[in-house]
Formats: C-alpha cells, structure tokens, sequence
C-alpha cells in the first residue's frame, strides 16, 4: 500500500473510533431526557414520596442533596483555599511540599468506596456522629479537597508575578498581597473549581452509603445530625431495592440528578470561558 | 562629624527599639496566625492521607491478622460460613477492570489522536465539552442506564444473563475515558511542533509523522494516561456492582470469562455493609478489602505521582 493509502485507512479508523466515543454520549444524554421529561412535574419536584416511593415525588432527596452539597462546600471551601494558598504562595520546592502534592494526588485517587469506609470508621463510629449530615459532608468534602486544591492552585499561579512585586513594593504585607491582589484575580478560577468539585460530590453515592443516606424518609431532617435521603442514593434503591417500581419515577430521578450535576459542570464551564475572555493582563 | 560617626549615629536611630517592636508585633501577629493557618491548611492533606489509612487498618487490621493467608486466597466467599477467601471478588475486579481497559484504551488513545491531530478547530470546540460531560455524569445514572437497557440487550444477543463483567467492563470503559482521553492529549500536546515539522519536512506523511515520530515521543505520558484509566476503573463501585451480577465465583479461564456474573471489591463493600454488625469478623474483612483498594490505588497513584501533578492541574483538578 502507497502511504496516502495507509494513511487514509488510518484515519478512517480513528475517525470511526471517536464517533464511537462520542455518539452513545449523546445518545445516554438524550435517551435519560426523552425517558424522564413525562415524569417532571411540580408534584414529582415537590411532593414526599407515597405508597412505598411508587407515587408522589422525590422532594425529601432532592433537598437531602443540595443540604449534603452546601455541607460539602462548608467543608472543602476553606480547607482547600489554604491549601491551594500553601501551594502557590507559601510552599518552598523542598521535600514538605513535595508530600502534600503527592498526598493531594493521592486523595485524588482513592476509590469513592473507600471514602464511604474512612467516613464509616472515623466520623460515625470513632468520632461518634452517626449516620448524619455532618458525617456524610464531612466525608463528601475530604473526598472534593483535590479538586478545590489543584484547581484554586492553578488559578492563584495564573495570577502574574508583577501584581504581587508591586503591591509589596508599596509596603503591603505578604497577606495584605494575597488577600487584596492575588484572590481577587483569582476568584473566578476559584469559584471554578469548587463548583466542579461539588457537582462531583452531588451525583456521589458511594462516600455516603454508610455515612447519612437513608432509604426512605419521609420527614426532612431537622439538624446537622439526622441521616437524610439523597437524589443518587435513591435512584439506586427505587432501580434495585424496590421491586414493581414505575419506570417514569426511575427515569424521573435520574433525569434529575443528571440536570442538577450538568448544570453545575454548564455553570462552572460558562464561568471558566468568561473568565478567560475578560482577563485583561 | 566625619562620616563614621554619621553612619554609626543613624545605625543607631534605625535600630527598632521596645516600642517599635510592640507595634510591629501588633500589625504582624495576624500576618503570622494566617500564615500558621494556611501552612496548617496544606499539611492537612498529608494528615488525611495518614488517617484514612489509619481509619481502615483500625477496623480492617483484624482480617489480616485473624484468618490464615490460605483462607484469604481462596476462592470461596460464604461469610455467613466464616468463610473469607478474597481470590473470587480479586479476580472480579480484575476481570471487569481489564474488560474495561481492553476497549477503553484503543477507543481513548485514537480518539486523543483524533482531537490533538487530526480534527478541525470547530470539532475540538464541540466534542471536547461533550467529553467533559461524560466525565460529569454521575456513576448510579450510568449503572442505572446499564440495567435497564445494556443488560437486557446483551441478554438478547445470546448470554444466559446481561449482568455480566463485559456489561460491568463496557459501562467502566466509559467511565475511564474522560480520563485517558484528556491525559493522552496533554501527552501529544507536550510534544514540540519541531519533531512534527521535522519529520513532514523528511516527505513523511501526516499519519507516518504520528505514528513513527508523535506516539513515540509521548509514550511515557499515554501509559501514564492508561494507569490513572485503571486506577479510575478499579475504584468504581455503583455502576459496576448493578451490572456485573454480583456473584462471588472465579469463572474458567478463556474467552467466556468476560460473559459470566462477577463480583468485584468495590461492590461487595457496598452491598455487604449494610447488613454486617460493627466488630464482627465480616465487618473487618470489609475493611481489609478497603485496606487493600486504597493500596492498589495508592501504588499507582504514586508510581504516576510526578506526571499527574502537571496533568491535575492542567485539567482544572480532575482525573
């Protein structure tokens, strides 16, 4: 074969493989769109669930999730600013910091289950919180860190070396320079990378298992220690655990959660391109 | 005065005395306890890291020191018998995570290929947010979709059952892709335009050009990119423990193997804790398999530590 045939061959494969990765994308989007729009009423965002969760709605884990994402970001928020902070402003190149990127890439890597466990084992039992809120974003936000860390990161370092010169220069402290110059201008970054890592933590299901997710309750939760029910956590028990459900609820629920992370991925991305088109240095 | 004595007498005025210090010090201990907080901030992670570790040998620690090493092999999985062989749910998990890493890897590395090489600017701008996408979609929807539609397909293809480690491996695939995907091309990125224009210049083709000069130069970051695919893989839990059917048995070896139920670690933590009562023996076996995912992935986490670092941050914190 002439190598313009051989190149033709292989870049028909390749274009066909990454139709092949692409296409069933779209297709899982539109399909879960399709199945579930018919359930989205104001009864089915709005109503406890009734008759063994085979009517009425899924309000109770629709709010169980945004009170586990607004946990999560109490949590991660300051943690992960700091240590973001550390990183790029504070941190030398000596063996120190070398461990805490390779702990961060760590904790980027430790299985969801995994998490579930160290919540399990510390927060619930050793720490005596129970299956409660407060375990549950305890463990969700441990589980963000990474994501808050490396992009907070990336952002402050964005920020150009002479803004911090020439605010020291005028006699700002190191503090005064990060807090009025460099966050300032790295916020948007910020902001970024804390609303993808929570979208992450509010399709997760495994890190709270054993931690808050309750399998049906009625009632809302009345404080920071009350278990709560959850969106992902029940679109695994009304798909598994409960036989005979309707599968316009199944659908439903999943077209939920689907739309409330990729509106949080859409939100964080829109935030991202705007940043990147307003930066005036 | 000769000039000694003026550079001694303002040596001396510039000296800070008592009261200077008082108020610097007044100005400066919240400099110093935000310091001390953001520096406490970041060696937090490492304390975290330490912790989980310590959280699962406190409760998993037992399985290793109770029940003999031959047992632990075993194949046989009846903890309502007290028996605790791992080797079933270990070849679970390597089974669905291969399966997985067999498509996901072809698929990513030629589509990183197709982004960083070969496809026009306007398609980038598309299929890269899509991509990005599929990375945000939550792994219970994937595994939700998998049971209700990829299982009973499979089925209709001729397996006795659809839940089985090829259903787990093709829902895993997917789920590794945004990974592998994203790092191949930060890889074919990195390499200098000047190999590229070196080798067009020597009258190669496109493709000869990427295949004999590209590839090559960026192969330590695409096998960095397939080792985080399946240290992504072998952690996932949900979608893998509704599709693979759950049933603790190591399959005969050979082709079929992908096409019978499996059970990985993951899922068994998660359908079995539930129903364990804390301190008994299963319950600190659960744990042991915890002990033994968070070294898996904390080998291969560190063995790819030093690229990763550049590719995390790249690509906005996520793997």
């Amino acid at each position: 074969m002439k190598p313009q045939q051989v190149q033709k061959l292989a870049f028909g494969i390749i274009t066909t493989s990454a139709a092949l990765v692409v296409i069933p994308i779209v297709l899982v989007i539109l399909f879960i769109i399709v199945k579930g729009i018919g359930a989205l009423s104001w009864t089915f965002l709005t109503a406890v669930p009734q008759n063994g969760m085979t009517e009425g709605g899924i309000m109770p884990a629709i709010l169980g999730t945004m009170i586990l994402t607004l946990g999560t970001a109490i949590v991660c928020i300051p943690l992960g600013i700091g240590a973001a902070i550390y990183l790029a402003e504070y941190a030398r190149d000596n063996r120190l910091s070398r461990w805490v990127r390779l702990a961060i890439i760590n904790l980027a890597g430790i299985p969801s289950i995994v998490y579930g466990l160290f919540g399990l084992g510390a927060f619930v039992l050793f720490l005596n919180l129970g299956t409660s809120i407060i375990a549950g974003s305890l463990t969700l936000g441990i589980m963000t860190l990474p994501v808050v860390i490396s992009t907070a990161e990336e952002a402050i370092l964005a920020v150009p070396q002479e803004f911090r010169m020439v605010s020291q220069s005028l006699g700002a402290t190191r503090w005064q320079t990060i807090r009025r110059q460099v966050l300032p201008h790295a916020m948007p970054g910020i902001i970024t990378g804390i609303i993808l890592g929570l979208s992450r933590a509010a399709g997760e299901t495994a890190p709270i298992l054993f931690t808050v997710a309750a399998f049906y309750l009625p009632n809302l939760p009345r404080s920071a220690s009350d278990q709560t029910m959850a969106l992902p956590y029940h679109l695994y028990v009304i798909s598994t655990q409960v036989p005979g459900m309707p599968l316009s609820i199944q659908y439903g629920t999943a077209l939920v959660l689907l739309l409330l992370v990729l509106s949080l991925t859409l939100v964080a991305t829109l935030i991202r391109t705007r940043m990147r088109r307003r930066r005036d240095w | 005065m000769n000039l000694a004595q003026i550079a001694k007498r303002q040596y001396v005025e510039r000296r800070p005395n008592a009261q200077t210090i008082r108020g610097w010090l007044r100005r400066n201990w919240l400099e110093w306890l935000i310091e001390v907080l953001i520096r406490a901030a970041g060696f937090s992670t490492i304390l975290i890291v330490g912790l989980i570790f310590v959280f699962l040998l406190r409760e998993g620690l037992p399985t290793f020191l109770d029940i003999p090493l031959r047992q632990l092999f075993s194949s046989r999985w009846y903890p309502i018998e007290s028996l605790y062989g791992l080797w079933s749910l270990i070849v679970g998990s390597i089974l669905v995570t291969a399966g997985a890493v067999i498509i996901a890897v072809p698929l990513g590395l030629t589509t990183a290929i197709y982004l960083g090489e070969i496809a026009p600017q306007w398609q980038r701008e598309i299929l890269k947010p899509l991509i990005e996408m599929l990375a945000g979609i939550p792994s219970i929807v994937l595994g939700f979709l998998g049971w209700m539609v990829l299982a009973p397909l499979i089925q209709t293809m001729g397996a006795s059952t659809g839940l089985t480690a090829f259903s787990g491996s093709l829902i895993l695939a997917y789920m590794a892709l945004p990974t592998i995907i994203s790092i191949s091309e930060d890889a074919l990125y990195a390499v200098p335009k000047t190999y590229r224009d070196g080798a067009l210049a020597m009258g190669a083709t496109q493709w000869q050009t990427i295949w004999r000069v590209v590839l090559p130069a960026a192969r330590s970051g695409l096998m960095m990119s397939m080792m985080l695919g399946i240290g992504r893989a072998i952690g996932e839990t949900m979608a893998v423990m509704m599709v693979t059917g759950n049933a603790a048995n190591v399959p005969d070896f050979g082709p079929t193997m992908f096409f019978s139920p499996v059970r990985t670690m993951t899922a068994t933590i998660a359908a079995e804790m539930g129903e364990v009562s804390q301190g008994s023996m299963h319950y600190n076996v659960l744990f042991g398999i915890g002990i033994v995912l968070f070294l898996i992935t904390f080998g291969i986490n560190s063995l790819a530590g030093r690229f990763v670092g550049r590719v995390v941050r790249r690509r906005g914190g996520q793997l």
